[in-house]
């Protein structure tokens, strides 16, 4: 379902992409692995054209995403933030129902409600939280309030950048169990992005470890153990020793 | 010799590009003024921001700056006699010069820091990000309201400060310089003449057009960070300040030059 061939991307004279190929199938659930500044957040901004690749492309069904009408496009996505980046002014409410109140899915205001606020009871969320204001609220609680956004228009394609950063580990289960639950439900395709090897085991059908700007190993999870693999070894047993130098 | 040239060269590019940003910038946010959809609710939000509750600070500062230009006026014009133009060029000071460049100031201070800050924090939290993919154009949803908010709404906070601000002179004049109400008030209103209000009230709309064109420039703009946030707010007020200055000399220029 979504293809990327030779993607390359630089800053200045920091190379961060250096020809990554990746392919996500339909329905599956991805996760991204790497160490931090890797350009895993990259890899995903330039998919949904927040950055712009140097070269390479991005196909989602066969179409090159840069000839794709973009609203059509977008409406085919959601996203987690790492921070939530719930809009501060707004409610809670119309943060999760935001696409369902302007554009090509704007509904009525009180069937957009409505359906906000199925979809924080979906993320374990009472409805008195509707009204509040995102500053009001836990982290967990805003991470969840994201993560009702980015279902809230049922989109196909669903991205979590870092879902389980800055909460604490039973909070981190409940986001990796909800994610989980909500990708097989929904039949999604999604791409996660995270160093949590926790989320990893509860959250991916494959693991693809980016490392000095392309993919290192791609495969199954259950293959992940058993990879062969001293980049992924290390990785996924943290360990200080090996061939990925520990001061970057 | 050649290290100061290529210091002046690339001071000479980075300014052109800069300009040129901002030119693509100003040409993008007018471009959405002719292409639906158009974000009705973010609008009336920002009228209600940048005019309503400009409102207290810009009658404080005209009402003060009125009643010390009527002062200023009295003693220098007093020195060779003069001081019954009091209400005359207090009127023409007021309307002509201080009344917008004043109220642009005061705007840059407060609309400006205020916008540019709130974008620049949406931008390092992602908000901005967030927006694109839910479909929203963050110049049409964050930039056209603001902008057009504050060109329309500036000629009428520059109005105000003008009344207020004659007004205060009026009061300087009648109770503490001894001049007569009805005569004060009849001299102001038969010194000002129709090109004096459209030269203020079109200052106004320009300077409202730079005040919130920049905070949303440099908003978008930002570096990472708090310090990013800070460095954007920072700018965006000098640069508002300065073009609203240089605006302001240009346009007198086009409205008064013999």
């Amino acid at each position: 379902m979504i293809r990327l061939s030779d993607l390359h991307k630089s800053f200045g004279a920091n190379a961060v992409l250096r020809g990554v190929d990746l392919h996500v199938p339909r329905g599956e659930s991805m996760v991204v692995i790497g160490g931090s500044g890797t350009g895993k957040s990259v890899l995903i901004k330039s998919i949904l054209g927040l950055v712009t690749p140097d070269s390479g492309t991005i196909e989602v069904d066969g179409q090159n995403v840069t000839r794709a009408d973009r609203d059509a496009f977008l409406a085919r996505f959601g996203m987690l933030f790492q921070g939530g980046a719930l809009f501060d002014s707004l409610p809670v409410w119309q943060n999760v129902a935001f696409r369902l109140l302007r554009g090509r899915l704007k509904r009525p205001k009180a069937e957009a409600r409505e359906i906000a606020v199925e979809k924080l009871r979906r993320v374990g969320l009472s409805a008195d939280v509707a009204d509040r204001l995102p500053a009001e609220l836990s982290g967990g609680m805003q991470k969840r309030v994201g993560l009702a956004r980015a279902i809230a228009a049922e989109p196909e394609i669903i991205f979590f950048d870092e879902p389980t950063t800055g909460l604490d580990p039973i909070m981190s289960g409940v986001i990796n169990d909800l994610i989980r639950e909500i990708v097989t439900e929904m039949g999604a395709t999604a791409i996660t992005i995270t160093h949590d090897m926790t989320s990893v085991r509860a959250i991916a059908d494959d693991v693809a470890m980016l490392h000095a700007g392309k993919v290192r190993w791609s495969g199954p999870v259950a293959q992940m153990d058993d990879s062969g693999d001293p980049y992924l070894h290390q990785f996924i047993t943290g360990s200080a020793e090996g061939p990925i130098e520990a001061v970057r | 010799m050649t290290r100061a040239l290529a210091a002046t060269g690339a001071a000479t590019l980075g300014l052109l590009a800069a300009i040129g940003r901002l030119a693509i910038f100003v040409g993008q946010t007018l471009s959405h003024l002719v292409r639906p959809p158009f974000y009705m609710r973010e609008f009336g939000h920002a009228l209600v921001q940048i005019g309503y509750f400009s409102l207290p600070v810009v009658g404080l500062t005209a009402l003060f700056t009125g009643g010390a230009l009527a002062l200023q006026i009295y003693a220098g014009g007093s020195r060779f006699d003069a001081q019954a133009v009091v209400p005359q060029i207090v009127a023409i000071g007021m309307v002509r010069e201080l009344g917008p460049v004043l109220v642009g100031l005061m705007i840059a201070a407060r609309v400006t820091s205020s916008i540019a800050a709130e974008i620049a924090t949406m931008k390092v939290t992602e908000q901005i990000d967030a927006l694109v993919t839910l479909s929203t154009n963050p110049m049409k949803y964050l930039t056209l309201p603001r902008v057009l908010a504050a060109t329309l709404v500036m000629p009428v906070l520059v109005g105000i400060g003008d009344v207020i601000g004659i007004m205060g002179g009026f009061l300087v004049g009648t109770e503490r310089l001894g001049f007569n109400a009805a005569a004060y008030l009849q001299n102001t209103a038969d010194f000002l003449t129709r090109l004096d209000i459209v030269s203020s009230l079109a200052k106004g709309a320009v300077f409202g057009f730079i005040a919130a064109l920049m905070g949303c420039y440099y908003g978008m703009q930002s570096d990472r960070g708090a310090m990013g946030v800070g460095r954007a707010t920072k700018t965006s007020v000098v640069a508002a300040a300065v073009l609203i200055l240089a605006a302001n000399f240009l346009l007198t220029e086009a409205f008064f030059s013999a």
